[in-house]
């Protein structure tokens, strides 16, 4: 059942993938982005992550999502996107299998499971996923919680000194 | 769980981060006190900036020889820590005292500038000292995200905005390998603290063997050689150095590759030490291309910026032989260099600074024909600063030079010195053609625009103190430098 | 995919509840489509259709359109969207306290007070700084000097 579900998920993600590249439109490029992004938030469901699932959704497949249309939207594209773009296809499809194939090798040959961690099935059933994703940030990972703020701030302040002067 | 607030009071060690703190509430109260004062007036922030790099440079001091960890193992401010906080320090506030006159000059003046160079600051410092990569990837973000605005930061200079944006991009991408590395290692050890990849390996001690494992510490190992503009990961470096504010550029050579540095060696000997035999021979040719492809493009470039941006990425060949030896001599050589390098590289830059007209155009060999004769005293303090470069003595070049290279000839690995010594032997062509313009070519220019002043000054007398100091007494600071290596 | 906790007892009974629902599942979506499909398909066999040059325009009964739809955002929608991602991983972060708020005792308040502090100080910034204003310059020029 699980297995099931995971293919057809893999084969909408997938496809979607493709069709990121494939659009010529960059605002249809997007909208299939946004599909890759939900099967992303479905795989964090069925690997008992729904936090992170719902990050996925509120974050990229919100946030980002809207900034990469506004910034689609501001190089206003359209037109000259149209003329498309071919020379090199082919190596670089050649190029990407072969990624393809190396990474498979890569995670294939390595023992995925060579540690396991302290989280297990039983104890997000008995604790709750998210409480969990608290403790850990709040206890194990308290400061790059922390410095996480200040990247944060640094964000805010770069994007204003870049793209507002003269206030 | 239930004891889990004991368990959070207990991680916490404000000891452990009290400089970069420091910096931090700096950082935020300058960023406030740059709003809420008139648009155009910096001068105080940048004085403000240089009180608070002052204040963070005791806190920082104060804690030598009394290592604190804390925060679950996420940070240790140790001797090496310290060291190279000091070093990110020192480099901070010799790019601030360069850039008040300098951001005038160019009609940006702009108060978050300071701010933004303590961030990076502060991120430098938690590179040094993560212990889990996590802090290490964090501290290196908010590094590079500052570090791109400020590229950037000339909006109206063409050159700036492709320095920034280029910048940018290529750093996300080696952001990216490094946090995929980081996930794969995670994967393979199932921890992300670097002592635990240490206990994972003397475990496994066919970790070599593990392919995933390799592809993990490989794409780490990518990200912080990116961040040290090592070859073949050194493309970004001269269009970026040429285009940032000069400033920047000085900051750039010196803080954060010393901080990435000290985070490549604290991944490699403490957590990677099981692998030395593998990581030797990588760093073998990786050391020998670096300073060979950054000294033979030097040969030809005409823009000094440019010229010292390939400089810059030979000098990292140059510190990297001292991973390869792998031994006490090489590491703290490693330390006594990066800080033997802020004075002589930062210094360079601040004479650059000076006699750099609006716009930087004249920053070219032709350009500082003659300035030996119509500015003499920043003639000598170039001249110095090129002999640290090209590491002749009496000047710190030398003796940092030597310290590198002896530690590799006690580890057995003489070679790579005899190539290393003929690297520095093609590096004089290009540092002494600057000399040949500065003192046998008749001047085309007066150089009447060239204003000295004091805050400049100031930085380039540290500058020159520095060089001297460390070529001549060497002892005292390599003696600290030995306290902090690992 | 991920271990059960179910003793193995249960889990013909929940393997076979599971296919009920995947039963279910299919025949609920194949009737949806099949609905839209045979209802798309009705609307163009039974419709009648007409082509003019009026009815082929965007707007019928209206002003012709004039120029290209796609017209240049301004940047400031663009730093609007940038706050929208920072404060939205804000409000994550601050989630994930939220739901552990009483393992994290008084310790997690003020590492998260902390947090939102440092964030707020970034609002204060772009506030001032007006990130948040909107329309030209003279235009808001213009209203100060009026008000």
């Amino acid at each position: 059942m699980q297995a099931i579900l995971f293919y057809l998920t893999a084969v909408v993600a997938i496809l979607s993938a493709f069709f990121v590249m494939k659009c010529r439109n960059p605002i249809n490029s997007a909208l299939n982005l946004v599909t890759t992004f939900l099967c992303l938030a479905v795989f964090y469901v069925m690997l008992e992550s729904p936090f992170m699932a719902a990050v996925q959704i509120m974050v990229y497949a919100g946030a980002i999502m809207v900034l990469i249309i506004f910034v689609i939207m501001l190089l206003n594209l359209g037109l000259t996107v149209k003329t498309r773009y071919t020379h090199g296809l082919a190596a670089g499809g050649i190029l990407s299998v072969m990624v393809l194939f190396v990474a498979n090798y890569f995670t294939r040959a390595g023992e995925a499971t060579g540690t396991g961690g302290s989280v297990t099935s039983e104890l997000i059933a008995s604790y709750g996923h998210t409480e969990l994703i608290g403790r850990a940030m709040f206890v194990d990972f308290l400061l790059p919680f922390e410095i996480a703020s200040i990247l944060l701030l640094v964000a805010i302040v770069g994007a204003v000194v870049l793209s507002k002067r003269k206030v | 769980m239930e004891n889990l607030v004991q368990e959070a009071i207990q991680n916490v060690n404000m000891q452990a981060i009290m400089p970069s703190l420091v910096l931090c509430v700096f950082g935020m109260v300058l960023l406030m006190v740059s709003v809420f004062s008139k648009r155009g007036n910096t001068t105080h922030v940048a004085w403000l900036s240089i009180a608070a790099l002052v204040i963070t440079g005791f806190v920082t001091l104060s804690g030598w020889n009394n290592p604190q960890g804390g925060f679950a193992d996420s940070v240790l401010f140790d001797n090496f820590a310290t060291f190279f906080s000091m070093i990110c320090i020192i480099a901070a506030g010799l790019t601030i005292l360069m850039s008040d006159d300098y951001l005038k000059r160019e009609g940006s003046p702009v108060g978050e500038y300071y701010p933004l160079i303590l961030f990076t600051t502060a991120g430098a410092m938690w590179m040094a000292s993560g212990t889990d990569l996590m802090t290490i990837f964090l501290g290196l973000e908010v590094l590079s995200i500052s570090l791109y605005v400020l590229a950037g930061f000339f909006r109206d200079q063409t050159r700036s905005n492709e320095a920034g944006l280029k910048y940018f991009f290529l750093g996300a991408f080696s952001t990216g390998f490094l946090l995929y590395g980081v996930a794969l290692l995670y994967g393979v050890t199932g921890t992300t603290k670097i002592q635990g990849i240490a206990a994972y390996v003397q475990a496994n001690p066919d970790s070599a063997m593990n392919t995933m494992f390799i592809a993990g510490g490989l794409l780490l190992l990518v990200g912080f050689l990116f961040k040290i503009a090592a070859a073949p990961f050194h493309m970004w470096t001269p269009d970026v150095y040429q285009g940032a504010p000069t400033p920047i550029t000085a900051f750039m050579s010196a803080g954060p590759k010393a901080a990435a540095f000290a985070a490549l060696m604290r991944v490699t000997i403490v957590g990677l030490d099981g692998l030395q035999s593998e990581l030797t021979s990588l760093f073998w040719v990786l050391a020998v291309l670096t300073m060979t492809v950054g000294n033979f493009i030097a040969l030809s470039q005409k823009d000094l910026k440019r010229m010292l941006a390939y400089s810059s990425i030979s000098h990292a060949g140059y510190a990297m032989v001292g991973l390869v030896a792998w031994n006490a001599v090489g590491l703290s050589a490693i330390l006594f260099y990066m800080l033997v390098y802020t004075f002589m590289n930062m210094g360079a830059f601040a004479v650059l600074v000076l006699i750099g007209k609006k716009g930087e155009d004249n920053l070219t060999l032709d350009g500082v024909a003659g300035l030996g004769y119509k500015k003499p005293i920043l003639g000598i303090a170039l001249t110095i600063f090129l002999f640290s470069l090209m590491g002749l003595p009496p000047t710190a070049g030398f003796t940092a030079k030597f310290y590198i290279f002896a530690g590799a000839i006690k580890a057995g690995y003489i070679w790579l010195a005899v190539l290393g010594v003929l690297n520095s032997a093609v590096s004089l062509y290009y540092y002494l053609r600057i000399m040949v313009q500065m003192y046998f070519k008749d001047p085309e220019e007066d150089f009447a625009w060239v204003k000295i002043n004091v805050p400049t000054a100031i930085s380039i007398a540290i500058s020159v103190v520095g060089v001297l100091y460390l070529g001549i007494v060497p002892g005292a600071v390599m003696n600290l430098a030995k306290l902090a290596g690992f | 995919m991920s271990a059960s906790t179910e003793p193995p007892t249960n889990l013909i009974a929940s393997s076979a509840q599971d296919i009920e629902g995947l039963l279910s599942l299919g025949l609920y979506a194949l009737i949806a489509t099949g609905l839209i499909l045979i209802l798309l398909l009705l609307a163009r066999f039974l419709g009648q259709r007409t082509h003019s040059e009026a009815k082929d325009a965007p707007y019928e009964s209206a002003v012709d359109p004039t120029g290209d739809a796609r017209l240049r955002e301004p940047v400031p929608f663009y730093l609007v969207a940038i706050f929208f991602i920072v404060f939205d991983v804000e409000a994550v972060f601050v989630v994930s306290w939220a739901v552990a708020y009483d393992l994290l005792g008084w310790a997690g308040f003020w590492q998260i007070s902390f947090f939102i502090f440092i964030l707020f100080l970034g609002l204060v910034y772009l506030w001032k700084m007006g990130g948040l204003e909107w329309g030209s310059q003279s235009a808001r020029d213009q209203k100060r000097r009026i008000g």
